[in-house]
């Protein structure tokens, strides 16, 4: 590369630079992950015994008390019979199908993944709509959790905690995390200026304005952004059934590699399926508790 | 004391206002502070003294300042420059707890654009002020409950901002502003998103209230006649400076500059002053009993009539011919007080045009009586035309 040959070829670094850089790079996470990857484990402990607690009650209870359960949930949330009687025949038949073990565990997942984006992720938005430098900074985090391929951070995710059902929600949560992050942080930011104004001057305080003012009128956006949660977690559970997640994706990524199309047609209807259901059954929740927007003059 | 004071008040916009607070208070324009350095003057050396349970309206058109001027009375701006006092206290030194404390129980704002939040029913809207204070839930709706039947809305406790028409809003945010009992009442335009007919209503009800309640209400409002009808002292704002402060009347007779002039020139004057602004003293006041005295007494002032008193006592007027008439068949017998008409008198809080039809019929000016029925003055048809039409004379004379 001494010579005048960098203007027609690009002047790369040499494979041994490269190789230093990455290896450097390499071991240096390597230290990191031994040096603090016991104390992870430990810290997500307990996340791991209430996933197993969780997933033990969904298998173990009888399948018609769970189907129970979830359709009266979904009345809960929703108000709405038909949507209820679409719910317990989609749970049937896709027992039916011989998919009821995998499914339970998806759903255990999702339901996990999905409470723990919400419980981290909205109080992320919340300080992102108040400082604009907090929201200048996460922005930028947010695109690169969003579009860097997600096998690329499952690499330091196996690597720090190995594979297992802990690193596979971690990589759930971090794919699906930015859309209520982000909404949580737009919602915030358009609620009516005049409102919070009025607010303000009748004395009320950072937590009154909070939790009642900006949080009940950011509602339509947060329960959106939980929403695309949901969907990009399901999307999310079949890659991360190759670190080890057990569920829906398991047969799915076995269907791939061993071309057994409707094996995978199979699994892949159900995580529609149940994406579907969590879809219908969150937004109709989102609708009906915010009934004072549905009664225009 | 005054109830509010602002003194000294400026409101710099930009990045850097108290880099350019000295140009300002050199006396640079609007427009040249703009041009020179990109900041925007707001508040130009803003002096006022509000009065207690008075109306004081702040009147201006848009970009005059009258918005940012409210706002700075329960510092959800905070001025440039200057000092602010309610009650004797500077807003200005308190800390954030203060601050809240006094928004809650001093000051309660009613907006242009009613503020309500629109996830609360009526009564939780209403209660809204009482909430922050930290009243429990069964006061604060008992209050609430009356507040809403005092503005009329009995019966839409429950219903959402959304499903009322905005004369209804802003009766929510009126009674909701009312509700926690503020001293001080803060009206940001607040009929001026509302259709003629409804405004009109509204600004009687408020005066109505206020009549009961006698709260310092500071107005701010676009609209001249809104201003005249509602306000105990005007101040007239202009590119954030202040044109002119007070009264009415005295806004509508003597404007100050040009811009205050070319405002008031549309006025109906017959709707706003009242008969004590242009009422006269009498020319002669008749206190003899006697008839023959008193004819003297008008000969000798050449008066055309007398007003006749008992003391302090208005007994009502008499004419010259009625007099020589009455002396002549009667030998100055009768008393001059069983003379006297007193059946044609005009209210001293009337405006013009309630008592233009009584100064009309008379012949004589007409005796004005204030509420506690003590003769004033009196109003003559000549008076009441001049005022009526000076401004039309000016606006004929060649510039």
């Amino acid at each position: 590369m001494a010579d005048g040959n960098w203007l027609v070829e690009f002047p790369a670094l040499g494979r041994k630079d490269l190789r230093s850089i990455q290896k450097s790079i390499d071991e240096g996470f390597r230290e990191f992950s031994r040096t603090y990857g016991q104390g992870l484990e430990d810290f997500f402990e307990p996340l791991l015994h209430f996933m197993i607690w969780f997933e033990r009650l969904l298998l173990g209870a009888p399948w018609w008390l769970v189907i129970i359960v979830i359709a009266g949930l979904s009345y809960l949330a929703s108000r709405n019979w038909k949507l209820t009687a679409g719910v317990v025949v989609a749970f049937v038949v896709i027992g039916v199908f011989g998919m009821w073990e995998d499914t339970m565990r998806t759903v255990a997942i999702i339901t996990v993944c999905t409470m723990l984006a919400i419980v981290v992720g909205i109080p992320i938005g919340i300080i992102m709509a108040r400082y604009d430098r907090v929201q200048a900074t996460i922005t930028p985090i947010l695109d690169v959790m969003q579009t860097m391929p997600s096998f690329v951070y499952l690499i330091p995710v196996v690597m720090l905690l190995g594979i297992g059902r802990v690193p596979g929600v971690i990589a759930v949560v971090i794919y699906a995390i930015p859309p209520v992050i982000r909404l949580t942080n737009l919602g915030i930011r358009l609620v009516d200026k005049d409102v919070l104004e009025a607010a303000n001057a009748f004395g009320a305080n950072f937590r009154q304005r909070l939790f009642g003012v900006q949080i009940p009128l950011a509602m339509p956006n947060i329960m959106a952004g939980v929403n695309q949660t949901i969907m990009m977690s399901l999307a999310m559970v079949v890659i991360a059934s190759m670190i080890g997640v057990k569920g829906l994706g398991q047969p799915v990524l076995k269907a791939i590699t061993n071309q057994y199309f409707s094996m995978g047609l199979f699994n892949g209807l159900a995580i529609v399926a149940i994406a579907i259901i969590f879809d219908r059954v969150s937004q109709a929740y989102g609708l009906r508790i915010q009934k004072h927007r549905g009664v225009g003059h | 004391m005054a109830k509010i004071e602002v003194e000294n008040v400026y409101k710099i916009f930009g990045p850097d206002p108290q880099g350019v607070l000295s140009r300002a208070q050199a006396g640079d324009s609007k427009e040249q502070i703009l041009a020179k350095t990109g900041h925007t003057v707001g508040l130009h050396d803003i002096t006022l003294s509000m009065e207690e349970s008075k109306t004081f309206v702040v009147m201006g058109l848009s970009g005059s300042g009258k918005s940012t001027l409210i706002r700075h009375l329960n510092r959800l701006i905070e001025p440039t420059a200057g000092r602010i006092l309610v009650d004797g206290t500077d807003v200005l030194t308190m800390n954030d707890a203060d601050l809240r404390q006094f928004r809650r129980t001093k000051m309660a704002m009613v907006f242009q654009r009613f503020g309500l939040l629109p996830h609360r029913t009526v009564i939780q809207n209403v209660g809204y002020g009482l909430e922050m204070q930290g009243v429990d839930k069964k006061t604060r709706d008992d209050k609430a409950v009356e507040w809403i039947e005092t503005v009329g809305l009995a019966g839409y406790e429950n219903s959402y901002p959304a499903q009322l028409s905005g004369g209804m809003q802003q009766r929510v945010g009126l009674a909701r502003a009312l509700c926690g009992d503020p001293e001080v009442l803060l009206m940001d335009e607040a009929f001026s998103a509302l259709d003629p007919l409804i405004r009109s209503g509204m600004q009687d009800q408020l005066i109505e209230l206020q009549e009961k309640l006698n709260k310092t209400i500071v107005f701010i409002t676009h609209d001249l006649d809104e201003a005249l009808k509602l306000g105990d002292k005007i101040a007239i704002l202009k590119d954030g400076r202040l044109s002119q402060v007070g009264k009415p009347e005295e806004i509508l007779l003597e404007p100050a500059d040009d811009y205050v002039a070319a405002f008031v020139r549309d006025v109906n004057r017959a709707r706003v002053l009242t008969v004590d602004v242009v009422m006269r003293p009498p020319r002669l006041r008749l206190t003899t009993e006697n008839i023959d005295a008193a004819l003297n007494e008008m000969k000798g002032k050449k008066a055309e009539y007398g007003y006749v008193f008992d003391g302090d006592t208005f007994r009502g007027v008499v004419t010259e011919d009625h007099l020589v008439k009455a002396a002549k068949t009667n030998g100055g017998g009768r008393s001059l007080f069983e003379l006297a008409d007193d059946t044609q008198t005009v209210a001293a809080n009337a405006v013009l045009e309630e008592a233009l039809p009584a100064i009309l019929q008379s012949n004589a000016p007409v005796a004005v009586i204030d509420d506690a029925g003590q003769f004033q003055g009196v109003i003559s048809k000549r008076q009441v035309i001049r005022v009526l039409t000076e401004h039309r004379e000016e606006e004929s004379t060649p510039a």
